[in-house]
């Protein structure tokens, strides 16, 4: 018998009782579609832990990361929308860089999949305006382009909205440790600095 | 496993991980009921945390329906696992991975340490993962030659203190800033000797400590939080970005599960990412959370494995009443709300797994007559019902192994002055009012007011109470 066949031989035979599986799970909490989305609470909650919130048409987008990020060297995905960086930027496009590469430059400009307005949370799913997961990773400082469409209201909507065999990151401000004393503080080994760049509906991506 | 036929629920074995105390809790607490420091910093942050807790929670209005949600699927997973466990496998490998069978701890130990040695490294660098603790794996792979580097903050301070886990959040919850300060001036080469004790400080230390490993290690070693049988995608939930460079840097990842970690659906992960933070951390949502389904190409470790863990649980599995400790997702709640865990710490506990939810899983994990003193950590006050987001009934479990465990009758002597200390009146009153507060804590957290009612009512009558217990010894 190998190990896989012990495995479930044991578990099966500690089922000999046959527990009845639970009819159905009761699913009363609010589902995915239950409430509108409140864009000031996703800033809110946000800002509350600590990341930068910046809304402005999608125009000012290259003025924003200039303020963020000018005179310094930053890392792109292959697919993003490039009037979205200043001339003040010097930006290398991820296309296979090593981490040691990755991890020299000072920041990272990248779209985004789907944000949650209730928990301030920010979704990338690798797709090309987003990028390889390590481009977001190693790099100080993160730009993150929204449009308000991606933003929804809740958890559920968030799970329902993002596809599974993807790479997924879920984001909720920067890097932080609760492990002194359960005090939150930010900026440990992921980028110590979030900013999100919020931009109105259907216009990132399409200049 | 020679004289049990294979196919019959098992235990964990002995002489292999931290399952198994060297004392009794009884004896192991008295030392810690001295420590007048560590009460201090447990006292400070087990109340930050319920503080924080309870305000997230608190904005949740479906809370309850999350919590009955969670239970349910959990219940649901436990009665189907063997399919479950069947449906991932095939989902793991039809997206490149590879999935390893490990019946306990030392099939696990020697899996991994195969895994990293044809791979050919040296080092490996884990997530902080309770199922690597608890099978020992980083004794087995210093055995083996293969350094492994903790890169979760706790973690880093209990190994480079040379110390032990006490709390599963919060390894080193034990552990104040002066003395996490001191720690790193004396264990992190190149550490800035001007180094504060000021949190930003001491993270930003650990930050320029870990990058190098960080960038040059091959091979990392994770748990999982949840493993999502429909799709075969695995999940951690992490606050530092140590979870993300593990799990995103190396050209190999090891996950290592403890079975029971399987939700069916990808809808199910609404609910758990809803329960798990603000039960835990006291978050909204945690800082990162990393999902990967077996391999990307161009991105992330080209080589996944998944090693899927029994080491004693389907024994606990057996149990029809002790089969609901497999729930836990071990969020460390019960932990932050329990009145002996704040006056002792998780090292009395013995096994990985401390506080409320040790006092259940770790004797049913290893039988009971090996952690037999375990099921009477309790004063059956019932606040970790009350804060267990995926309502696991401690205290029916407490009582119901109380009745499968022999009174030891060794310890006595050590046991005297333990009982003398917890049955000095004052200190019982202390511990009377810690546990009251407990309870408001747990009110707070729930709106309806009813938790705390229910949960006492359903217990039958303990064989013996904890203050009995400790009186007798
Ligand atoms: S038993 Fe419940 S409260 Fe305790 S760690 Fe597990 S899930 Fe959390």
């Amino acid at each position: 018998m190998n190990s896989r066949e012990i495995v479930l031989g044991r578990l099966r035979a500690a089922l000999g009782d046959r527990p009845a599986p639970p009819a159905a799970v009761p699913r009363d909490y609010r589902p995915a579609g239950a409430l509108g989305v409140d864009l000031d609470l996703l800033v809110h909650r946000l800002t509350d832990y600590r990341a930068t919130v910046h809304r402005c048409p999608e125009a000012d987008v290259a003025q924003v990361v200039d303020e963020v990020l000018g005179g310094r060297r930053v890392v792109v995905p292959p697919g993003l929308p490039r009037h979205w960086l200043p001339a003040t930027v010097a930006a290398v496009t991820d296309q296979n860089l090593t981490a040691e590469q990755i991890a020299a430059v000072d920041g990272v400009v990248t779209a985004a999949a789907v944000a949650v307005a209730e928990t301030g949370t920010i979704v990338l799913d690798a797709a090309p305006d987003q990028g390889r997961r390590v481009i977001s990773l190693l790099p100080d400082v993160h730009v993150c382009v929204l449009r308000a469409d991606q933003v929804v209201a809740t958890v559920p909507d968030a799970v329902a909205r993002v596809a599974p065999g993807r790479p997924l990151t879920w984001i909720s401000g920067p890097s932080a440790t609760s492990d002194i004393e359960l005090n939150r503080v930010e900026g440990v080994h992921g980028p110590r600095q979030l900013h999100v760049v919020l931009v109105p509906d259907g216009q990132a991506g399409h200049g | 496993m020679t004289r049990t036929f294979l196919g019959m629920p098992a235990t964990a074995p002995r002489g292999v991980g931290n399952l198994r105390g060297e004392e009794s809790f009884p004896a192991a607490a008295r030392r810690a009921l001295g420590d007048a420091q560590l009460r201090r910093n447990l006292r400070h942050a087990t109340t930050t945390i319920r503080a924080k807790s309870g305000a997230v929670i608190g904005e949740l209005p479906d809370w309850e329906q999350l919590r009955a949600a969670g239970s349910a699927i959990k219940a649901d997973v436990m009665a189907r696992l063997p399919e479950l466990l069947e449906q991932l496998e095939s989902a793991v490998i039809a997206a490149g991975g590879t999935v390893h069978w490990a019946a306990d701890a030392v099939e696990a130990n020697r899996i991994v340490t195969d895994l990293v040695r044809a791979a050919g490294a040296e080092r490996v660098m884990k997530v902080k993962s309770m199922a690597t603790q608890e099978i020992g794996l980083n004794e087995a792979l210093e055995a083996a030659g293969i350094e492994p580097v903790e890169t979760d903050l706790a973690e880093l301070i209990v190994q480079l203190g040379r110390d032990r886990p006490s709390h599963i959040l919060v390894p080193a919850i034990h552990r104040n800033r002066a003395e996490i300060r001191e720690i790193f001036l004396r264990e992190m080469p190149g550490v800035d000797p001007a180094l504060t004790d000021e949190p930003a400080a001491l993270a930003a230390a650990a930050r320029r400590h870990l990058r190098e490993t960080f960038l040059s290690t091959r091979v990392a070693v994770s748990g999982a939080n949840f493993a999502v049988a429909e799709t075969g995608t695995l999940a951690v939930v992490e606050s530092e970005g140590n979870g993300r460079m593990c799990l995103t840097l190396p050209e190999t990842l090891i996950t290592v599960m403890g079975v029971e970690k399987i939700i069916p659906s990808w809808a199910d992960l609404e609910v758990f990412l809803q329960l798990l933070p603000r039960a835990s951390t006291g978050e909204r949502m945690n800082p990162y959370t990393s999902m990967w389904t077996g391999v990307t190409p161009g991105d992330g470790p080209q080589q996944v494995h998944l090693v899927l863990l029994d080491n004693g649980r389907s024994a606990v599995l057996a149990d029809a009443v002790g089969r609901q400790a497999l729930h836990c997702i071990r969020c460390s709640a019960c932990l932050n709300v329990c009145p002996v865990y704040e006056r002792t710490g998780g090292h009395a506990y013995g096994s990985v797994y401390p506080g409320p939810i040790g006092a259940v899983l770790s004797p049913q994990l290893t039988g009971v007559p090996d952690n037999a003193s375990l099921p009477y950590a309790s004063s059956l006050c019932g606040a970790c019902y009350d804060a267990c987001p995926v309502k696991i009934n401690i205290p029916e479990l407490l009582v119901h192994l109380r009745g499968q465990a022999p009174h030891p009758a060794t310890e006595a002597a050590a046991m005297g002055a333990a009982a003398y200390t917890m049955d000095h009146p004052r200190l019982y009153a202390a511990a009377q009012r810690a546990a009251g507060l407990a309870r408001l804590a747990g009110r707070a957290l729930l709106p309806p007011l009813n938790g705390w009612t229910a949960s006492r009512d359903l217990p039958a009558a303990p064989p013996q109470t904890f203050r009995q217990w400790w009186a007798e010894r």
